[in-house]
């Protein structure tokens, strides 16, 4: 990453509503030159309306845009030094692979565009589609055409939207990694906008995960699933297993809460909620953290562990996983992943056991919010 | 896309399903039958009678008998090439007139219209709720002498930059080419404007995004990408406008003059009036053939083919 900032995208207390609906409450976000970052969030959440009004297609009710140190709150989007991969591509029907290339070029007035055009489409690998139609490829070679088109403007920015919305799942997670690629090799700001978490966590250096037109966190792929600060956060990036419990003391840096009459321990850096005696928290831990021990072997337990007992309600191999749900006093549905290294074979639906996992993985939210937020969204997509 | 469109693949027919299945071969020619006897009854047969028509010799009292008298064409033509010009002329100027008029529009209907659109296309269609003549007389009384619109020309002196180009005649518009042309535009216009709204309409915005979005000002991205991609309308209100306006006669019969006759008065006259038959087949079947080269030459150099 280099220390230009011209690439850099700021927004500053930008909002848009529509009649009386907001689709994207002020919002303050700095992007830094260079960078891969994802928008996340399901659908409605006002994550393609932040990307337009960076584009210019949606001009912002309040607040202003930066690109660098350029204003460009006003400028329409044939002024603006960014591009766009559409969702669906948005390629011209009525010219071939090389014109729709060479669009943004010729726009510019630039006259031998031959050699660009090429070792662009030699980028993305279709020199020999050059003189095809749009409706001629496959969803993935329109996709790639999408991305040379925008590239070939080395945009300050290039946003992306939903780029890989419309491919299949292989091909997906292929050109993921090729969008990695060619960001690492170009060097543009990319901002890309998913309702898929997966795809946000593995292309993005920063994701900001946003819910009804405000942004819930932002941070890294590994902070926002190791400590999310809010229960939505938690429920649409992976699955949680969300504990309701009430503090009960506080010793040497870590919070002790009670849970349906059992102990919990958790870092108090990792809880985000006040912690006052008797007061409500939300435990979190995530399914993978968690051993699953027969009740018969719960003495081998190690006694630093967190503890909760319960049976097996369903159980589903998955090749080199196991879900396991589990009943509990704390929790019905407690989701539990385990690697299939060793199985035990009485770990079958209706077994007694004790899930225990290091409480370094155990995370505090604040009791004050829904705690199944995220969990619907992310299940109706 | 495509793959997601497709029909599940049929599944294979039940033995027992045969016997209805042999009835149910001949049924979609037995739903053909009335257009095809329609056509060759009401199409085929007079295009027959008519070209035999067009080589017969003879008179009305006499009778007519096929000679195979090609000179009718050849008479026809060299008699009437001024009214076929005029034809051509007057259609063409009408057809980029619709053109000109239909295309602003049409571009309003599809993109910018909102929940006036209905309202629009109903205004659009409305003249073809009262019959052709009626609309036709009405442009007469617009038109009038002593009208406003005549009046305000005059005023602004715009009749005395169409008389000199030879538009109009003096003071009047009435009974002069102008007069025809309007004539013409205004009756052929929604022609135009209905096939541009349904090409314009069926052009997906987020083109206009993406052209904006790679440095088009508004302007080039409707030079670039809306109006290429309208073409199919563009070419097929041409088609719809043109055609019937060179072969109409009744506007410039009702609003023009002996100097205004066009191909279509020819061929009244001189089926109705004059009863020369021969000759009025000969002309309808050169404009017919004049229509047809035209039209495949225009369609072959537009190539729209693989953008409908």
């Amino acid at each position: 990453m280099t220390n230009d900032s011209s690439g850099d995208v700021r927004l500053s207390g930008i909002s848009k509503t529509y009649g009386s609906f907001t689709a994207v409450h002020p919002l303050d976000l700095t992007v830094p030159q260079g960078s891969f970052f994802a928008l996340l969030g399901a659908s409605g959440c006002g994550k393609t309306t932040t990307l337009r009004m960076i584009a210019g297609l949606e001009e912002p009710t309040s607040g202003t845009v930066h690109l660098g140190d350029q204003e460009v709150t006003q400028l329409p989007p044939y002024k603006r030094p960014v591009n766009t991969v559409f969702q669906s591509y948005a390629l011209f029907p009525h010219l071939d692979i090389f014109e729709n290339v060479a669009f943004g070029l010729r726009r510019r007035g630039i006259r031998s565009v031959k050699k660009q055009v090429e070792d662009m489409l030699d980028l993305v690998q279709l020199g020999e589609q050059a003189r095809k139609r749009p409706h001629q490829l496959s969803g993935g070679q329109q996709q790639r055409v999408a991305v040379a088109r925008a590239l070939i403007n080395t945009p300050k920015v290039l946003l992306l939207d939903e780029p890989l919305g419309a491919l299949d799942l292989k091909l997906r997670r292929q050109m993921q990694l090729e969008l990695k690629r060619i960001q690492t090799e170009v060097g543009i700001t990319f901002i890309h906008v998913t309702h898929d978490q997966e795809e946000a966590m593995t292309m993005a250096d920063t994701v900001a995960v946003m819910n009804a037109g405000r942004v819930e966190q932002l941070g890294s792929p590994t902070d926002l699933y190791e400590n999310p600060r809010t229960t939505f956060v938690a429920n649409f990036l992976g699955t949680s297993n969300l504990i309701e419990a009430e503090v009960d003391n506080k010793t040497g840096g870590e919070v002790v809460v009670r849970a349906a009459g059992g102990k919990l321990v958790l870092p108090e850096t990792r809880c985000s909620a006040p912690t006052t005696t008797g007061g409500k928290v939300l435990v979190g831990v995530r399914p993978e953290k968690i051993t699953l021990t027969h009740a018969d072997d719960a003495g081998e337990i190690p006694t630093a562990r967190n503890r909760i007992t319960g049976t097996i309600a369903a159980t589903s191999f998955i090749g080199v996983s196991t879900q396991y749900v589990i009943d509990s006093p704390v929790c019905p549905e407690f989701e539990v992943y385990a690697q299939n290294i060793d199985r035990d074979a009485r770990l079958v639906p209706g077994a007694g056991v004790v899930l225990h996992w290091s409480p370094a993985h155990t995370f505090g939210l604040d009791a004050a919010q829904a705690i199944d937020a995220g969990v619907e969204e992310e299940a109706a997509l | 896309m495509a793959a997601l469109t497709e029909a599940p693949p049929p599944l294979a027919p039940a033995p027992e399903a045969k016997p209805p299945r042999r009835r149910g071969r001949w049924t979609p020619y037995w739903l053909l039958l009335p257009g095809i006897l329609w056509l060759l009854v009401f199409f085929a047969m007079p295009m027959i009678y008519q070209a035999s028509t067009s080589v017969q010799t003879g008179s009305l009292e006499e009778g007519y008998k096929v000679t195979w008298h090609f000179a009718t064409y050849w008479d026809a033509l060299s008699d009437y090439y001024p009214q076929f010009l005029r034809s051509v002329l007057y259609a063409g100027a009408a057809t980029i007139l619709c053109l000109i008029l239909g295309y602003p529009l049409a571009y309003l209907i599809a993109f910018r219209a909102g929940r006036w659109r209905n309202l629009i296309m109903i205004l659009v269609i409305a003249p073809f709720f009262t019959s052709f003549l009626i609309r036709t007389l009405a442009w007469k009384t617009i038109l009038a002498d002593s009208g406003p619109v005549v009046g305000a020309l005059n005023t602004l002196h715009v009749l005395d930059v169409t008389s000199w180009l030879g538009w109009t005649s003096g003071d009047r518009v009435l009974a002069t080419p102008l007069a025809v042309v309007c004539g013409l535009t205004y009756n052929f216009l929604p022609f135009m404007i209905l096939p541009l709204y349904s090409s314009l309409e069926r052009i997906d915005g987020r083109l206009h995004e993406a052209a904006g979005d790679l440095y088009a000002k508004p302007v080039t991205t409707f030079r670039k990408v809306t109006f290429p991609l309208s073409m199919p309308g563009v070419v097929s209100g041409t088609l719809l406008t043109f055609i019937p306006a060179s072969g109409d006669y009744v506007n410039a019969d009702l609003l023009g003059s002996t100097d205004t006759r066009m191909v279509g008065n020819v061929i009244q006259s001189q089926f109705l009036r004059i009863l020369d038959y021969p000759t009025a087949a000969a002309l309808s079947f050169i404009l017919m053939a004049a229509i047809l080269i035209m039209v495949t030459f225009y369609i072959r150099r537009s190539g729209t083919e693989d953008l409908v």
